[in-house]
């Protein structure tokens, strides 16, 4: 028989939090390993009362979501995480706010609604924003129409097992350009697919139907993150908690 | 414009490399003050990966004691691995501090942390990157003070062309006096320009100018003479020692890197100083007298860096933990203290002591319970008595039979190989001991399960010890000893599989060996290899034997010397050793006397607790040691 730690089990986990947080700046070039470490010791530094998994090495409950690659800024991280204690999520927001690097922000904390299902089933989709330095609209637009009319358009993609061919195309739901400030911007939305199609994958396969070819590093930010109905628009994943605690509290909940 | 950051130019290199994130900064605790608010500068660099860097104490220590001025600033700087370096040549993108990017050339210091000697290229890396001369009688006034320290630093003449001083001991205090020094030159308007300003530094506690020493050989290649070039520099060049630990409570603010790095935890020096006596230690022989914090100073540190941090472990760091006057109360107390939260602390390697079972027992009741470490270091109990470091087999075995007892199932014991006098047979006690720990610790606990990792690693003699004299054992006999070991290890397989035998070739260990008992001709090496692409050379992936004894071949035959004669020659006992003129307190007729003793198996007991045995530190130093028990207690946390 497996053999258990003396004393008693640990408190159950009696409250969910569902956590909305951007990486900006320079820490987009934290990977999700560097994350979900400085979320820990940022939640032990908040004091939230989190409930741990029992046996000889007790783990604090955190499920993360599928992390934007590292060297891409995100508006739209999801983590779950389960306390011991009851926490007004508002006052953990701030309390976790204040503990982690200034640049990583936590924007949202709602309790998880029951019976509205699993986070993980509420999100299927990303958005992006892409600036690509040294690159004009002129170049751009025509590129993204030429990947877009295309049927399928194949990249060379790394993997742990070497060099992989992967179509770039059927992930790509839509996708846009435009200018700002005289840099072209080129906005998609990609769906989370096995194996994951990155902005880095669509810019090489603007690379390969249309030769653009940036000559700086191009500048990725996930706007947004959820699931794609068949408008074509992506429903912010904590809409479900948010609607059930309204109407638990009738008209009192801000948006 | 001087200060200025050059993240812009650096950001677009970071999208291209591995490991990104250790180049941004912005960690936890870190610190960024104005240019213009400081009149000194200090950039700090700990000359190996980030990831190694980051946790190093000291830099740590003397970043926050230098930010806590006012009138000063001081930012860190790392290793930069291979990819990155080549882009930043490739676009000019000089070596960089990560607290504000800036770039290293426009500092008036830059402070270098020599823990071990297989950073030395490392250096000349990042001076090259940084833009600044190679050789410090190249630079001038403009350029940064190149200033090394740790313990490496005791013998500095290996890397003496490449830096402009260096720091003997302590350095909380020193970096204090040395901005002190150069702030007034640079308020003055920098007069008689940099040999000026070195000629003060050389005249603060501590520091070591080598430009101001001149060495002579004799016809065996010996040294012949050291002589000052000026006269208003100091014959001999003492250690710094800081007195009262509770007053130098840090660091305060443990740094916290996003990134991962060798150490996730939070560490507390509850002592400086080991009067053990273990003849190869040179840590032990240099940080004399033992300095203990009291108890109530660990709790506050403890719980201080616990808040900063986030940490979910703290190790009790020192030289030989379990000797703190007031380990138990300690260990106790914060056990109590953090009751339920999670947190666990523990002892670095300890001596082999039925008492330490005992102790880490209690410091991890609140936590996980990873493996036990101790560090008996000699096979057998002979080459014990010549190390000084004496247990008996009987002993041994009890004690980590006991901690199997107590649950533990991972035990890892360290040795080394290769020490003054050693024969095949000492090194093949350590599989016999190795087997009956096995068989008693299966026996105790009943388990099968257990399991024992022997660590082994080839012993470099070091300046300032006793076995500064010893002959080095060469690669091929400490790689014979460790075929020897492994093959007596697997002899039975059904005790032998739950042994695991951890070891490196002992090819590092002979360039480590003449890089700390080189003189200033060794330097013309170390840059030769630098020169031919060595860097990193502490990762096995990036040194090469081949390059180093290539390069001392070449480079010391003008001088009628090579490797072997700074490795494996034992020295005489009126031989002047590099180091000589710099004084660690140690009487060398006491060392001498100790090595004879050491020769002849002869042990010698801890001054904590028998009468002093005149190894010459506190007369010398005019220190004593400090320690407990002070009979405090920690007073219970108010729960905010």
């Amino acid at each position: 028989m497996a053999r258990q730690p003396e004393g008693p089990p640990p408190p159950p986990t009696v409250q969910k939090l569902r956590i909305r947080y951007a990486k900006r700046g320079r820490l987009r070039f934290a990977s999700h390993r560097d994350l979900a470490r400085a979320l820990e010791r940022a939640l032990r530094r908040a004091r939230v009362p989190m409930a741990f998994s029992a046996g000889f090495s007790p783990h604090p409950k955190i499920s993360y979501l599928g992390a934007a690659p590292t060297g891409s800024a995100s508006e739209a991280e999801y983590v779950e995480i389960g306390l011991a204690e009851r926490r007004d999520p508002e006052a953990v927001r701030a309390a976790l706010d204040a503990a982690l690097p200034e640049d990583i922000a936590v924007l949202e904390c709602v309790e998880a609604a029951q019976g509205t299902g699993s986070l993980a089933d509420r999100i299927d989709t990303s958005v992006w924003r892409v600036e690509l330095p040294g690159v004009r609209l002129e170049e751009l637009a025509p590129a993204v129409e030429k990947f877009l009319a295309a049927d399928v358009v194949t990249v060379a993609k790394r993997t742990k097992n070497g060099l992989k061919d992967v179509d770039a195309r059927p992930a790509v739901a839509s996708a846009s350009a435009a200018e700002e400030a005289g840099c072209a911007i080129l906005h998609m939305v990609v769906r989370q697919v096995t194996p994951a199609v990155r902005p880095d994958d669509v810019l090489a396969a603007l690379a390969a139907v249309a030769d653009l070819r940036p000559p700086l590093p191009p500048r990725a930010v996930r706007e947004a993150q959820g699931r794609l109905d068949d408008t074509g628009t992506v429903a912010d994943p904590l809409g479900p908690d948010r609607a059930a605690r309204t109407r638990c509290q009738g008209e009192h909940a801000t948006v | 414009m001087t200060g200025e950051t050059l993240y812009p130019r650096l950001e677009p290199l970071l999208a291209r490399i591995q490991k990104p994130i250790q180049y941004v900064g912005g960690e936890l605790n870190a610190q960024t003050k104005p240019w213009e608010s400081a009149d000194v500068h200090w950039a700090l660099m700990y000359p190996d990966a980030y990831e190694v860097g980051l946790p190093n104490q000291g830099l740590m220590i003397l970043y926050e004691v230098l930010n806590e001025r006012p009138d000063a600033l001081a930012e860190r700087t790392y290793a930069v691995w291979p990819d990155l370096a080549a882009l930043m040549r490739e676009h000019g993108v000089p070596q960089f501090t990560v607290d504000g990017h800036r770039s290293v050339r426009d500092f008036d210091l830059l402070g270098v942390s020599f823990a071990t000697e297989l950073g030395y290229t490392n250096l000349l890396e990042a001076l090259d990157l940084a833009g600044i001369p190679l050789h410090a009688v190249d630079r001038d006034e403009t350029h940064p003070v190149v200033v090394a320290g740790g313990h490496a630093a005791f013998n500095p003449e290996p890397f003496a062309d490449f830096v402009d001083c260096a720091v003997l001991g302590d350095g909380e205090q020193a970096v204090g006096d040395i901005t002190d020094v150069v702030k007034a030159w640079k308020g003055q308007g920098r007069p008689g320009g940099r040999e000026e300003l070195l000629a003060r530094l050389s005249r603060v506690d501590g520091v070591y100018v080598p430009r101001f020493y001149a060495f002579s050989y004799g016809p065996d290649g010996t040294i012949a003479a050291v002589t000052r070039t000026r006269a208003d520099v100091p014959v001999k060049v003492g250690k710094r020692t800081v007195m009262d630990l509770d007053e130098w409570p840090y660091p305060k603010q443990p740094l916290v890197p996003l990134a991962e790095s060798v150490h996730e935890r939070m560490s507390v020096e509850i002592f400086r100083g080991c009067t053990r006596g273990c003849r190869f230690c040179q840590a032990g022989m240099i940080t004399r007298p033992v300095r203990e914090r009291t108890i109530t100073g660990i709790g506050s540190m403890v719980e201080q860096g616990l808040q900063a941090t986030g940490y979910e472990e703290v190790g009790l760091l020192s030289l030989s933990s379990a000797d703190h006057s007031e380990i138990g109360q300690v260990a106790k107390q914060l056990a109590d203290r953090y009751e339920g939260t999670n947190t666990s602390l523990s002892l670095p390697s300890t001596r082999v002591d039925a008492f330490n079972v005992t102790l880490a027992n209690e410091l991890s009741r609140n936590g996980r319970r990873s493996g036990l470490t101790f560090a008996p270091e000699g096979g057998s109990e002979r080459i014990r008595r010549v190390i000084n470091k004496t247990v008996s087999k009987e002993d041994l075995v009890r004690t980590v039979t006991t901690a199997y007892a107590n649950g533990w199932t991972q035990v890892k014991l360290y040795f080394m190989c290769g020490l003054p006098t050693e024969t095949d047979e000492d090194v093949l006690e350590i599989a016999e001991l190795a087997v009956e720990v096995i068989r008693a610790g299966r026996e105790a606990s009943g388990r099968k399960d257990i399991r024992c990792t022997v660590s082994i690693g080839g012993f470099v003699p070091k300046p300032h010890t006793p076995f500064q004299w010893a002959a080095q054992a060469s690669a091929e006999t400490i790689d014979h000893r460790l075929r020897v070991l492994r093959q007596a290890i697997n002899a039975d397989r059904r005790i032998g599989r739950s042994i695991g035998l951890r070891y490196h070739d002992g090819k590092p260990g002979v360039i480590e060996g003449l890089l700390s008992r080189g003189d200033r001709r060794v330097g013309r090496v170390i840059e030769r290899v630098w020169r031919e692409g060595g860097k990193f050379d502490g990762w096995s992936e990036h040194f090469s034997f081949e390059r180093w004894t290539q390069a001392a071949a070449e480079e010391l035959a003008a001088f009628g010397v090579d490797l072997d004669w700074y490795t494996t020659r034992e020295r005489t006992e009126h031989e002047i050793l590099p180091w000589d003129h710099l004084d660690s307190g140690l009487d060398k007729e006491w060392l001498w006397e100790d090595w004879q003793e050491a020769l002849s198996e002869e042990e010698v007991a801890d001054c904590r607790w028998t009468p002093c045995y005149d190894c010459g530190v506190c007369p010398t130093m005019g220190t004593e040691i400090q320690i407990g028990p002070t009979g405090r207690s920690l007073l219970p946390l108010t729960v905010v």
